[in-house]
């Protein structure tokens, strides 16, 4: 029930202590304005807090259980993080208060950068992109400027077909035209495929390593060096670092561009479309296309500079989303350098640990160790009348967010695919319940299907009808009525 | 999975039909099947050039969202409003009403480039 079904009209949730005199305030804005918006709904505090505490109640986050998302990386987010972040040291500033005032903001922004510098093994950072694909956004911009003043037939990118779909999106906004390259039957990038299409009309190829199906790009070397000696750059799309931390650096491995996701590696939240982040690190040789203004350091004194004529120009309104970039530093200095490549050790552990123990009952999509994540298949329960969808909903039911299923579209003889990635965060007692429901669940589907199809059964929502939601939108309180 | 004997086939399940130098292009029973159920198909602009190859059209099923390609080069004639009102058509008549778009075929000779009803039961064969 929303919360204008609950409305009666004259309950207020406040009182003046008067009599409100509304003519004057009626008299500022003309009939026509007044009759277009919808009254506000009429409750008491009672109601309003009632309504939201039971609707946040029902919310189910990594707060409240284990949250295996594949390809999303669900990591607990450090309550710490949020303590810091809301110092009113931090929260009263401004971004247009004098840059002396901000020095402590500024020397944060500094460090982080010096950080991400150190971690990713690039020379110099942006910290202003809000999320992941404008990050993305961002560095393809300063491939493009670089290659627009060194090397303009330089017009297209190679993309594995593997690759997340914000990566072609990505390079096409940037002004590129996209290659897609084949993936070999390892799940990496076919080196023929890629030595054919390397001419001298690319000006980059975009990987992710572990790439989307969490797995090493093991011919990375090899396509560092046949890019590079083609004149191409290599981009390297973040998301998968928190399986790297500490043990192998982006920038020693030949990117000359990388992207990370806060949310993912450095345990910002995830936000349901922002505020985010995307630091954007560059090799040296690309340092002057950053966007402006860069949070410099000269004689102990930090300040943002502007004056970068090679700059691709600004991303975003200020310098970055401040409070995410201060959960990130807290997370890092933390952690530490240890603490970093502890973590990474435990996340691939984490999911080789779940890939072993659903083996046999849900078959893997690549025979190999994987890195932070496993695709597994439920293909062979088809026989049974279920579907993948169907051992998802049963899932919530032991209390479980199910896995990302249907997910990756790759390779492409997989079906009915699901996409575990437990974190560094879960404890082996965590994983073994969580393998042991989805083991139940793979007996109920041979001897009690109906159970699946019908489930979840223990849930504040049952099945839902996507077909009928996704076929008729309702996109609001106002239209549905008339659904 | 339901195989219309007088349609080309391409590998990515998109079967095209020609009747009087026009191509009907539509995607086959087992990608309806394998897509679960189509809720949203996207515009096709009539009067646009398409090559071989070319992006016809984006679906979304529950599942995914999955580009299709025209398997001929042409002028597209005509599309099928009504596929995209009702969605649903796909799943219940790929054949038939789900068809998308009419093309104005340029170069006969790319059906020799395709499969045939035979050869695509072979190259689904489950």
């Amino acid at each position: 029930m929303t919360l204008y079904e609950k409305s009666v009209a004259g309950r207020s949730a406040f009182s003046f202590g008067f009599e409100e005199d509304r003519t004057a305030a009626e008299a500022c804005v003309p009939e026509s304005a007044r009759a277009a918006v919808k009254p506000l709904p009429q409750v008491s505090e009672l109601d309003l807090v009632r309504h939201f505490t039971n609707l946040a109640t029902m919310n189910y986050g990594i707060d409240t259980g284990f949250y295996p998302l594949g390809s999303c990386t669900m990591k607990y987010n450090p309550k710490i993080n949020e303590h810091m972040a809301a110092d009113p040291r931090l929260t009263v500033r401004h971004p247009l208060d004098d840059p002396m005032d901000n020095q402590g903001i500024l020397q944060m922004e500094f460090e982080l950068k010096e950080s991400l510098q150190e971690i990713t093994g690039m020379d110099d950072f942006t910290l202003q992109p809000a999320c992941g694909a404008h990050g993305e956004l961002t560095g393809m911009l300063i491939i493009y400027a670089y290659m627009r003043d060194h090397d303009v037939k330089r017009t297209r990118v190679l993309i594995p077909d593997s690759a997340h779909g914000t990566n072609p999106a990505s390079a096409s906004m940037a002004g590129f035209q996209v290659v897609t390259v084949r993936s070999n039957e390892r799940g990496g990038v076919d080196m023929d495929a890629l030595d054919k299409l390397m001419d001298d009309t690319v000006a980059a190829i975009m990987l992710t390593n572990p790439n989307t199906v969490g797995l090493f790009e093991e011919n990375i070397t090899q396509i560092a060096e046949l890019v590079h000696a083609r004149g191409g750059l290599l981009y390297y799309d973040g998301a998968n670092l928190n399986a790297l931390l500490g043990l192998i650096r982006p920038g020693d491995l030949g990117f000359d561009v990388v992207h990370l996701n806060l949310h993912k590696t450095f345990s910002t939240p995830h936000g349901g479309g922002g505020p985010g982040a995307a630091p954007v690190g560059v090799k040296r040789f690309l340092a002057d296309y950053l966007p402006v203004p860069v949070v410099v350091c000269r004689d102990g004194q930090f300040s943002l500079d502007e004056k970068r004529p090679h700059a691709i120009g600004r991303m975003s309104g200020f310098y970055g989303n401040t409070a995410v970039l201060a959960r990130a530093y807290v997370y890092i200095k933390m952690m530490g350098r240890d603490g970093l490549l502890a973590t990474s050790r435990a996340a691939v552990i984490n999911a080789n640990y779940v890939k072993a123990l659903l083996s046999p009952y849900f078959s893997p999509a690549y025979d190999r160790p994987v890195m932070h994540e496993t695709v597994l298949s439920a293909k062979s329960y088809d026989k049974y009348g279920v579907t993948l969808l169907d051992i998802a909903k049963r899932l919530m039911d032991y209390g479980y967010h199910p896995p990302t299923i249907y997910f990756p579209h790759f390779p492409p003889y997989a079906e009915e695919v699901m996409m575990v990635e437990p974190t560094e965060s879960e404890s082996k007692e965590t994983m073994d319940s969580f393998c042991d429901a989805l083991i139940k669940i793979s007996q109920e589907a041979k001897e009690n299907p109906d159970l699946l199809l019908s489930a979840p059964h223990n849930t504040v929502v049952t099945r839902v009808n996507e077909t009928y939601a996704a076929r008729h939108l309702v996109t609001s309180h106002r239209d549905k009525k008339g659904a | 999975m339901k195989i219309q004997n007088d349609a080309h086939y391409a590998k990515s399940d998109e079967w095209v039909r020609v009747e009087g130098g026009i191509g009907i292009i539509g995607i086959s029973d087992y990608a309806q099947d394998k897509l679960g159920d189509v809720v949203f198909v996207g515009d096709i602009s009539v009067g646009s050039i398409l090559k071989a190859g070319d992006l016809l059209v984006s679906i979304e099923s529950v599942k995914a969202a999955s580009d299709v390609y025209t398997p001929v080069s042409g002028k597209v004639l005509e599309v099928n409003h009504e596929v995209t009102m009702k969605p649903e058509l796909i799943n219940t008549d790929a054949f038939g009403a789900g068809w998308l778009a009419k093309i104005e075929l340029s170069n006969l000779d790319e059906l020799n480039g395709l499969m045939s009803a035979a050869d695509y039961a072979e190259h689904r064969k489950e």
